[in-house]
């Protein structure tokens, strides 16, 4: 395995709950100073896979490698190396934010003016400054969060891991904490997160892998898994069935529903190519009765990788 | 720094985040002086009569049950720091911080230390509290400055054991109710069932093995001795034995609960 390039390197993760098989062999690499995103649904064994890799849980099989360092031989050394923030926030409720940070400084043995200091840089940089005197209970969701996360970077770790980061968030916070990744990898930390959302794999990763019941089924970098997903498309429906006929023979590369009276028509979704299809359907004075953009969400890798879709798979 | 200077420093960090708790949700703090002060004034004002009564053949509450009563009070707010310590234990646990700390390089058995040190200092202050009250009831107590001080001895030592007692429950209870309850086995029966009230060889044969044979009662038996002056007999020893017994057996507990896989 390489190890001074390589941030995290897993092989053959295997763990059971009881009878229920949760992760059945996963390999990752991930370079230092990327950012991974493990993608997939509820139930796959994504915070699991964050559980063993950040010494939570241990696994029942395999071989980690986190910035050197052996998983089961080291963990005190992969602990001082990584920076964890779960799913649920896990900030200290009696302690004000300011405090939160303070203790986290203690406990990474920082000395007291260094402690002060990063709190300080941190409460500033993140935007709570204003409500660094208070309980954690009177936060937002997205103060909570980014506190949860400020805590988790007291040590100056050189991984982060970040299991759904902005679920559970509104878009505006949403989009706040892809700033806040973003800065992070360009201060050169390597980051390892997980999502269900396709455009946050999209938006923050340098390479995704697909989960599903604790198998990777696929891994690549944005551009190669958008190969693997069918495209987006627009839908149209129709009054009749022959104003149905002479779309379809208008279009041409279309797939028809009878039935439903309706036509798929691939699209990548822009508003150009919505425009350009509708001055066709125009041109040839063919009314449209009702019309839905569809754009490649999670739903459509999942049933391009593994062919059902990912709604019908059962969440623990 | 060592790694067992790293414990220490670890272990004191963890004791100051507890003290802040007790300093900001002072309501567990005040309950547990509360709850033994309504058991001095219900046993004293209101049932003290008939208990001496029983005994003496009818006499209001003496200043010689007073003297009786106050020791096994003070044992009774020791075993209340139970409640105190699951309760804080069962926050961290059910608010989440738990699963912070254990992916981060802290010493392992810091968090745990943290709260049964600062137990120790809640039963100090809530001891200190219900001896100032009984002293105002007419409490006579016949120590001296060594008696005293053998007698926070043993009051630190006891506190301990409770402590480490009662960290595997707040670890184990799912919700904090349930820390409550368990924690109450330790703060409310075994005190109850123990020579603090009422002499033993007032009670059934049975019961009374038991009274005079649970851990609680050799270390109360000691207390009263060292506070009043009754007879100690071996009980020093007992006390001594089981409370470092039983600090060991919750230690290793505890430490057994934490490290083991978290439950899902």
């Amino acid at each position: 395995m390489k190890t001074n390039q390589t941030a995290i390197a897993a092989r053959g993760l295997r763990k059971s709950f009881g009878s229920h098989l949760v992760l059945n062999g996963i390999d990752l690499d991930v370079t230092e100073g990327t950012v991974y995103a493990l993608l997939g649904p509820n139930g796959s064994g994504k915070t699991t896979t964050v559980q063993i890799l950040s010494t939570f849980l241990s696994s029942d099989s395999g071989e980690v490698r986190i910035a050197g360092h052996d998983l089961l031989k080291e963990p005190e050394a992969v602990r001082s190396a990584i920076g964890v923030t779960g799913q649920f926030s896990a900030v200290d409720n009696l302690l004000t934010g300011e405090e939160n940070l303070l203790l986290m400084a203690d406990l990474n043995h920082l000395s007291r003016q260094e402690g002060r200091r990063r709190a300080a840089e941190l409460l500033e940089r993140f935007d709570l400054g204003d409500v660094a005197g208070k309980l954690p209970i009177t936060y937002s969701g997205g103060m909570r969060r980014r506190l949860d996360l400020a805590m988790s970077l007291v040590g100056s770790p050189r991984i982060i891991f970040l299991d759904e980061p902005t679920t559970g968030l509104d878009p505006r916070s949403r989009k706040t904490m892809w700033e806040i990744i973003r800065d992070l990898l360009a201060g050169g930390v390597t980051i390892f997160l997980t999502t269900q959302y396709l455009d946050e794999a999209d938006e923050l990763a340098d390479k995704i892998g697909v989960l599903d019941q604790g198998k990777l089924v696929a891994e690549g970098t944005v551009a190669e898994l958008k190969r693997l997903i069918p495209g987006g498309h627009i839908r149209l429906e129709f009054a009749d069935f022959a104003r149905l006929e002479t779309a379809a023979h208008t279009l041409g590369d279309v797939s028809r529903d009878d039935e439903a009276l309706a036509l798929t028509v691939p699209s990548d979704g822009s508003v150009r190519s919505l425009r350009a299809l509708l001055d066709r359907l125009d041109s040839e004075a063919i009314s449209v009765e009702g019309l839905s953009v569809h754009i490649p969400d999670l739903d459509d890798v999942f049933f391009a990788l593994t062919g059902q879709p990912k709604n019908q798979k059962v969440g623990k | 720094m060592s790694s067992f200077s790293y414990a220490l420093r670890d272990s004191a960090t963890m004791l100051r985040r507890n003290l802040r708790h007790a300093m900001r949700n002072p309501f567990v703090t005040v309950g547990t002086i509360m709850t033994p002060v309504f058991m001095l004034v219900l046993f004293f004002y209101v049932l003290g009569g008939s208990i001496v009564g029983g005994l003496n053949g009818g006499a209001k509450g003496s200043t010689e049950y007073l003297n009786y009563l106050v020791p096994g009070i003070i044992l009774m707010t020791a075993a209340l720091g139970a409640e105190f310590t699951a309760l804080g234990v069962n926050s961290d646990r059910t608010e989440n911080i738990i699963s912070r700390f254990r992916t981060m390089a802290i010493s392992r058995g810091s968090l745990l230390t943290g709260h049964a040190l600062a137990n120790v200092i809640q039963t100090l202050i809530s001891v200190t509290c219900i001896i100032v009250i009984s002293l105002l009831m007419g409490f006579r107590p016949n120590a001296g400055l060594v008696e005293w001080l053998e007698f926070a001895g043993l009051l630190v030592l006891f506190a301990l054991a409770i402590a480490w007692l009662a960290v595997p429950l707040g670890l184990i209870a799912k919700t904090p109710s349930g820390a409550n309850s368990l924690s109450l086995i330790i703060g409310m029966l075994l005190p109850f069932f123990s020579s603090a009230f009422v002499k033993p060889e007032t009670m059934p044969d049975w019961l009374r093995w038991f009274v005079e044979n649970q851990p609680f009662t050799s270390v109360l038996e000691t207390l009263r001795s060292l506070l009043t002056g009754t007879p100690v007999g071996n009980n020093w020893i007992y006390a001594i034995g089981w409370s470092v017994g039983l600090i060991i057996v919750g230690y290793i507990w505890a430490r057994w609960v934490y490290n083991r896989e978290p439950s899902h």
